[in-house]
């Protein structure tokens, strides 16, 4: 016993020699973004963070390190943050999770005077559902779902709505979403019914829809669907508008690839916070404003091939002419109602009973 | 000659030892605590209140396959427990030949052997997963050399072959290296023995090699067995997300934040794995150690 309490205090000495340890010259920033979110250098593309910290020496004439982080899902950036073991400055999540974490007083109100960048987010993106008082995010990319087909196999006249992923003409040829979100949200909004119901009636309706297309499926995929789509290996399937760029970027020569929005669909957005975390707010705030910047937004939108809340970046006529006519008109809807449909179509955060429904049978769906 | 070998083993096990301070505490910040944890959520639920519903939770949930009520985990478990104890099998199967194969090999023809073994691993095995993927499609490689000859095609991903094809290649060396760092240690002469006494090559597997070999396959087994019953990155690929196995059952509730339940689902299996490889040890031990007539 005594040696185990010995052994315990050597290692919190370890723990606190390495976390109060050493005075900070440098300023440390912690960011925590999606996976392939950002502008990396790759393929000569802009290297964000390489660019930020050089930026930030010259400006400020103090050295700065920058750990960057990714995430693949919402859910495990949740899950590393609300434990408090750990520690990050800036994280990018998406719309319901920032509701969610808004609402678990997990996220700190920004300081805009620090984010003067600010004032380019188009106005559609300002008082939205999950931030309505625009205190804890800033948008940095968005994007609404669309079914991709190959045309070579396709009849271009089935490609309508949400009903393709159900046609039986294509069995065996169509992908689902491997998630249970996802998978039942392109059941609701086939069925023209809410994605946030609360109503188990809802979900039922859903499951049954589910369960029809299963035999009609592949298989069910997330980001696989990129080798399957380009190969010709799987006809059918609904994916990120952006996504669908890079798939035609790498279309083998037998696949002809063509996208449309069904109608409803899912519109998300992803916004930089400040989780409550952070220990060098006033950092986090002027990188946020970099990430907003003609240079960094700009590469970004350019790398991901995601929309742009920002004018900057959507106004340029270089990032325009980069993206083509095609991509720019697909990318960037007219955007009249946008706020209207967002928040009536967008996936909000769900109540815990109605969270363990689904997985239920969603856990149904997949086991049979 | 055991007895003293224990005895031995037992001294240094008493008296704590300044050099194996760092991985004790290594393995008290990264086995023990993870591990308590798992259990502590595994018995508490959201309020961290105790509570033995998510064990329960785990043999009763039931719902509907094909019309006929089921009990959901303990099929998905069963369907996990199916496809690993086939990879294990298979592992086995090929692996303990090519194991003996190397061990009796010259010494260059080992090295090259193990080095073989090893390459492979030095690789991400999630990249290694993901090329099986566009070796086994429809429209994969393997199709298109079929094709070539006139053959096919063959329908393999999505499939319960495909998950065992993957399972089988990414946990082969796991089965082959333990058999053959036991049986590289060996005593041959043992074998010459055997044979002077009459025994047959059979003969010389079955009472010689197999049973000195027997702390290598287990661990072997095990290596193998605890990987592919808890896999889902391998079933999602090759099984094209049409496999549901225990693996992908914590996930779900990960995602559903049901952060006690997935531990009660991790914690279960756990209980079930540490029970198997006690038997397993308890029949290595006495086919090793006790009593070897019959």
């Amino acid at each position: 016993m005594k040696k185990l309490i010995i052994a315990v205090a050597a290692v919190l000495a370890v723990f606190c020699l390495s976390g109060c340890g050493g005075s900070r010259e440098t300023r440390v920033l912690n960011v925590y973004n999606w996976g392939e979110y950002i502008s990396d250098g790759s393929e000569d593309s802009f290297d964000t963070i390489a660019e930020f910290e050089k930026w930030y020496e010259q400006e400020y004439g103090e050295d700065i390190q920058v750990n960057y982080d990714t995430f693949a899902s919402n859910e495990d950036m949740y899950a590393k943050l609300s434990t408090g073991a750990v520690s990050y400055d800036v994280i990018i999540p998406s719309d319901y999770m920032i509701a969610r974490m808004a609402k678990e007083d997990l996220l700190l109100p920004l300081d805009f005077d620090n984010i003067p960048n600010y004032k380019n987010i188009d106005e559609n993106f300002h008082g939205l559902y999950y931030d309505p008082e625009d205190k804890y995010s800033v948008p940095y990319a968005y994007g609404i779902v669309g079914i991709i087909y190959n045309a070579n196999e396709v009849d271009s006249a089935d490609a309508t709505g949400w009903d393709l992923m159900w046609n039986e003409k294509y069995a065996g040829r169509i992908l689902q979403f491997n998630n249970s979100r996802d998978a039942f949200g392109t059941a609701a909004y086939k069925l023209n019914k809410s994605v946030n119901s609360a109503d188990h009636a809802d979900w039922d309706a859903e499951y049954d829809e589910l369960m029809t297309q299963r035999p009609l499926l592949y298989g069910m995929v997330m980001d696989e669907i990129f080798n399957l789509m380009e190969s010709g290996e799987a006809a059918i399937g609904a994916y990120y508008a952006g996504d669908y760029f890079t798939m035609l970027d790498a279309e083998a020569e037998d696949v002809d690839l063509r996208f449309y929005y069904p109608d409803p669909t899912n519109y998300y957005i992803d916004a930089m916070c400040i989780p409550k975390c952070c220990a060098d707010k006033e950092l986090a705030e002027i990188f946020i404003n970099y990430m907003l910047d003609h240079d960094a937004a700009i590469a970004n939108a350019e790398y991901t091939w995601y929309a742009s809340p920002n004018k900057i970046v959507y106004t340029d006529p270089e990032y325009v002419e980069t993206m083509g006519e095609d991509a720019m008109s697909v990318l960037y809807p007219p955007m009249d109602d946008f706020a209207a449909l967002y928040n009536e179509y967008a996936y909000r955060n769900l109540d815990q009973d109605t969270l363990d429904y689904i997985n239920t049978l969603w856990e149904n769906v997949k086991i049979n | 000659m055991k007895p003293v070998e224990r005895g031995r083993r037992n001294r240094h096990a008493g008296s704590f030892r300044i050099e194996l301070l760092p991985y004790s505490l290594w393995s008290l910040l990264f086995i023990v605590v993870p591990l308590f944890f798992v259990a502590y959520y595994a018995f508490t639920n959201n309020s961290f209140g105790f509570t033995t519903e998510n064990i329960t939770k785990f043999f009763t949930a039931t719902s509907q396959v094909d019309g006929a009520e089921v009990h959901t985990y303990l099929l998905i478990f069963a369907r996990s427990l199916k496809l690993a104890v086939i990879s294990t099998v298979i592992c086995f199967i090929l692996g303990y030949p090519i194991a003996y194969i190397m061990a009796t090999a010259g010494e260059k023809a080992q090295k090259i052997m193990l080095v073989l073994i090893m390459i492979p691993m030095w690789m991400n095995f999630l990249i290694r997963t993901y090329a099986w993927m566009t070796i086994l499609q429809d429209t994969g490689i393997l199709n298109s050399l079929l094709g070539f000859i006139g053959l096919g095609p063959l329908h393999i991903i999505g499939t319960e072959t495909a998950v065992i094809i993957g399972m089988v290649y990414d946990y082969l060396p796991y089965m082959v290296l333990p058999v053959y760092s036991i049986m590289a240690k060996m005593d041959y002469k043992l074998i010459e023995a055997a044979r002077d006494l009459g025994c047959n090559n059979f003969a010389v597997l079955k009472r010689v090699i197999f049973p000195l070999s027997l702390p290598g396959v287990l661990s072997g087994i095990t290596m193998v067995l605890i990987p592919s019953i808890s896999t889902f990155y391998i079933s999602q690929k090759l099984g094209s997300g049409k496999f549901f196995l225990i693996g992908d059952a914590i996930e779900g509730q990960f995602v559903a934040n049901n952060l006690h339940f997935a531990a009660a689902i991790a914690f279960i299996l756990m209980i079930v794995l540490l029970i198997c490889m006690a038997i397993m040890k308890h029949f290595t031990n006495k086919a090793v150690y006790g009593g070897g007539r019959k």
